[in-house]
């Protein structure tokens, strides 16, 4: 790696990988760093590893993102792999970790591509070991042909009906679907549906996953009203709650899922403005039509920024590669302007049945705001949702003060998986909105980082080129 | 300080209202190391040893006073404290240093101890260090249950606390203060500005001239840890959940301007200095330590002469003097005038009225 | 778990807690001990609560187990190397000072 780069791109999903190409393409230098060990993100997640011998079971799509491994690989760009990104300062200066060293290199401009995680999942026993995200189960079966036999899928979205569908295309038994999606969506959702029909495909696609589903005699129970998860020191049941009455099934395995978010830390940490989508439940960051943030030179594309699938992510990546380009003048306005149509077109296209699926697919309230008071919100800590509550009634007004007085984000997921849930709680019990609320403020080190490698690190700022 | 000021005003019967300004307030209290400090402490000025001695021994009566109302253990330990000295250079001046404390502080006990016998208090302590200064009069506690007592304590003896409200403006009606925020107005006989940085702007509405800046410094925290470390030390303390604070100091004045990796990697290499065994443990969070700084560094304690009634108290150690300000600053503003032995300490010193 | 057919690809010898495992170049140790049916990877230092792997990629920090001596290694970002030894992470880090008493004569334990 050398210290300087024209364009650093963080994260080799397919935002990264198609914005890492383009900028090879057009002569640049560019560094694509990701923490995996292959391109490909999450969704493309070993894509290139080819593990699993019947390629049916991922599905077409999947197989996709070989594509833009190849453009990749061919384009000549700089990708350095099991990389992680533990700064990104207003000034670019980037902070890595590789093998146990960590080092700082700069670039003129900055693409985030860190894509998205899970939405947090907070029911009662949500911690228990057994009980994974069905990204996870995704993620197991696409880099390691590993799948669970009779586990129980809870949650809504179009990813738990995916993996559901890939389970049965493996010739995996399913013990049941518990579906939480509310019945009150299929109204909410349906003023988005005449737009949603004009990207037919997808929405056909996933009837057809859920019909087959039903058809294969897998218990698929709807509108499931409440969730409890049951064991002592690993899962053992799952209760929930279906027409006013509970029910149980017995299982060792469940994967939870309801819809997934962008991954903001970084983003965030580097002093990116955000604001709170009520469409998507989440943090969108603020960008302009190139990707660009409020912090010069640093530009944010696919899914990190706001939820609009694999495709979208590619254009978005191309686009802010484009963007990037003309700012480090290898590109006039005019090129970049006539090489971004194409890549926008498509996006109006590939976005159309976004606000549908946000909308059909909404997480019911009761599983985004614990009611049961003894509901861990945040893992990392154990803190329970009363302890939020109380210290809410004592006086903290958003999440910052709430991590000082509960210790919740203190941990080492830095608030992934409950700074949704707190930024809600609080605005909820507050009676305001979550954009008054804010979220947590982050700060580097964005993932832990060993103190011999901080304590080692090579610090010349004189020889760092500064920016104009 | 504001939390203390206010309980320690409550609790002698004098109704309070606490303005706080809302998420991102209590930086400064949020970035506090937590030490309960003395070593060192006013070497060049005996007025501010004099009053952390007084602090320190009362701090006891504090926390039995906290945790009678709350029945929470704020963490308050007093095992003694240390300051390492990496090299032969540093261990002179630190001797130095308290030598001339003790010179108007007497009953300051401390012990300079070389490498050997300053690792028989600290297993672990790295080969690369030239030994250290040791007092029993340190202590720590946890600074975020410490504050959120002294609420709890505040609340509890009938004080009130109202969050989100940023003061925007101070009159004089008659012999009342009228007090702004968005929306509201409130009226005092006494006001009490302890708003950190804002002190300076609000001191200005009432005729005082509070000469104040920040001053940034780094505190990285580890990934919880077994409990290694049972002494405080100056620049590194593992708390009661296991996780180690390094970095910022009450007394550090060293940090530039340096860009934040810069001053993670020194602190780090400090770290590791002191605790070679250290280098495997991960930082999971990093936070500014916000400290407000006097052009001196020592406290300023001043009441307004054109609005009796009025004061303004701002300090950077509002751990170490929290039992001070409990339980004899506010008695002075209760009585409607500060103690004559905090005068050293008011802004006559700058050349202020 | 069931393994499913996949890719020939060169085997790699591990150990969980003393006991073999096998597994193919390119897992990670979190899906090598999932393979072996290992799902309690760690107790945590606040409660000792068991935790496993949720979201297998790498924002839980959930999966954390021991791996050839270092403590709180994240299993799920991890690949399999040959002569690995894994264990269960069993509270917080032990760094290798020597368990203290604290100064008023009690031991404390992370609460």
């Amino acid at each position: 790696m050398k210290d300087h780069y024209d364009v650093v791109v963080v994260g080799a999903g397919p935002a990264g990988m198609a914005a890492a190409t383009v900028v090879a393409e057009h002569g640049a230098n560019v560094l694509l760093l990701d923490e995996q060990s292959t391109a490909g993100g999450q969704i493309y997640r070993a894509v290139s590893r080819q593990v699993l011998n019947d390629e049916n079971i991922l599905g077409r799509d999947y197989y996709q993102g070989r594509t833009l491994v190849s453009a990749l690989q061919a384009s000549g760009a700089e990708h350095v792999s099991g990389a992680t990104v533990w700064q990104l300062s207003p000034e670019h200066e980037i902070g890595v970790s590789r093998d146990g060293v960590a080092r700082l290199l700069s670039a003129d401009q900055v693409i985030l591509a860190t894509g998205a995680q899970e939405r947090p999942f907070p029911v009662p026993g949500w911690t228990l070991a057994g009980v994974m995200t069905a990204g996870g189960a995704q993620v197991l079966l696409k880099s390691a042909a590993l799948a669970a036999p009779d586990a129980v899928f809870a949650g809504t979205g179009p990813l738990l009906y995916l993996v559901a569908h890939q389970y049965r295309k493996a010739g995996i038994g399913i013990r049941a679907i518990l579906d939480t999606t509310p019945r009150a969506n299929r109204l909410r959702a349906l003023p988005h549906l005449p737009a949603a029909l004009m990207n037919m495909g997808a929405l056909l696609k996933g009837r057809r996953w859920l019909a087959e589903l039903r058809a294969a005699g897998i218990p698929f129970i709807r509108h499931v009203e409440d969730l409890k998860l049951l064991g002592t020191d690993a899962l053992s049941a799952v209760e929930y709650r279906h027409r006013d009455r509970w029910q149980r099934f017995d299982t060792s395995r469940v994967f939870l899922h309801q819809g997934i978010v962008p991954n903001v830390n970084l983003a965030m940490a580097a002093g990116c403005a955000h604001r709170w989508s009520d469409a998507q439940l989440c943090w969108h960051a603020v960008t302009d039509a190139w990707g660009e943030t409020d912090v010069p030179g640093i530009a944010i594309a696919g899914d990190g920024v706001a939820i609009h699938g694999a495709r979208a992510a590619e254009c978005l990546g191309r686009i802010a590669a484009y963007g990037a380009l003309h700012r480090c003048a290898r590109l006039t306005a005019r090129d970049r302007d006539r090489l971004a149509a194409p890549q926008r077109r498509t996006l109006v296209q590939e976005r159309r049945s976004r606000p549908f699926l946000d909308a059909m697919f909404r997480p019911s309230r009761q599983f985004r705001l614990p009611d049961d008071d003894a509901t861990i919100v945040c893992r990392c800590e154990e803190v329970p949702a009363a302890r939020v509550v109380e210290a809410v009634a004592l006086g903290c007004v958003g999440p910052n003060q709430l991590k000082a007085f509960s210790r919740c984000g203190m941990g080492p997921c830095q608030g992934r998986l409950c700074g949704l849930t707190i930024s809600e709680m609080i605005a909820r019990q507050r009676g305001v909105p979550v954009a008054e609320v804010g979220a947590l403020r982050l700060r580097p080190p964005v993932k832990p980082l060993m103190l011999a490698e901080l304590a080692a690190l090579a610090t010349a700022p004189e020889s760092i080129p500064g920016r104009d | 300080m504001g939390a203390a000021l206010a309980f320690g005003l409550q609790r002698r019967g004098l109704s309070t209202l606490m303005l706080d300004e809302g998420d991102i307030a209590f930086r400064a209290a949020r970035g506090n190391f937590g030490l309960v400090w003395v070593q060192g402490k006013g070497s060049d000025f005996p007025p501010y040893a004099q009053w952390t001695w007084a602090s320190a021994q009362s701090w006891p009566d504090l926390v039995a006073e906290i945790e009678a109302i709350t029945g929470e253990d704020i963490g308050y330990r007093r095992p003694g404290g240390a300051e390492v000295c990496i090299d032969p250079g540093e261990f002179e001046a630190t001797r130095a240093q308290m030598h001339r404390l003790q010179s108007h502080a007497p009953h300051f006990e401390y012990q300079m101890l070389d490498r050997k016998a300053l690792s028989e208090l600290l297993p672990g302590l790295g080969p690369e260090v030239a030994g250290g200064c040791y007092s029993p009069a340190d202590g720590h506690v946890n600074p975020l249950l410490l504050l959120r007592g002294l609420h709890q304590c505040l609340t509890a003896k009938g004080g009130r606390i109202e969050t989100g409200s940023r003061v925007i403006a101070i009159q004089r009606r008659g012999s009342a203060f009228a007090v702004d925020t968005i929306g509201m107005r409130h009226h005092s006989a006494r006001l009490v500005l302890a708003a950190g940085l804002g002190t300076r702007e609000l001191a200005a509405m009432i005729g005082l001239q509070i000469p104040l800046r920040p001053e940034r410094g780094q505190i990285l925290v580890t990934e919880r840890l077994r409990p290694f470390l049972s002494l405080p030390l100056a620049r590194i303390r593992q708390t009661a959940e296991g996780s180690v604070q390094l970095g910022a100091s009450n007394e550090d004045a060293g940090f530039d301007e340096g860009t934040r990796a810069s001053v993670m990697n020194r602190i780090a290499a400090r770290a590791v200095r002191v605790f070679p065994h250290l280098q495997r443990a991960r930082v999971v969070r990093a936070w500014a330590a916000l400290r407000i700084m006097t052009p001196d560094s020592y406290p300023i304690y001043a009441q307004s002469q054109c609005h009796p009634g009025a004061f303004a108290a701002v300090c950077h150690s509002g751990v170490t003097l929290a039992a001070a300000h409990v339980l004899h600053l506010a008695a002075g503003i209760a009585e409607g005038a500060l103690p004559e032995a905090l005068s050293p300490m008011d802004t006559r010193r700058f050349g202020h009225a | 778990m069931r393994r499913l057919p996949r890719d020939d690809g060169p085997q790699v010898r591990v150990e969980f807690e003393g006991q073999p495992l096998l597994a193919y170049a390119g897992d990670t140790v979190a899906a090598a001990l999932l393979a072996g049916n290992h799902w309690n990877f760690r107790t945590t230092p606040v409660s000792g609560a068991s935790r496993g792997p949720f979201c297998m990629m790498g924002v839980c920090f959930d999966c954390l187990v021991e791996i050839d001596g270092v403590a709180n290694r994240q299993a799920c970002m991890i690949e399999v190397r040959d002569g690995m030894r894994v264990k269960r992470q069993l509270g917080a880090s032990d760094i290798g000072i020597g368990a203290d008493l604290f100064a008023d004569g009690e031991q404390e334990t992370p609460s």
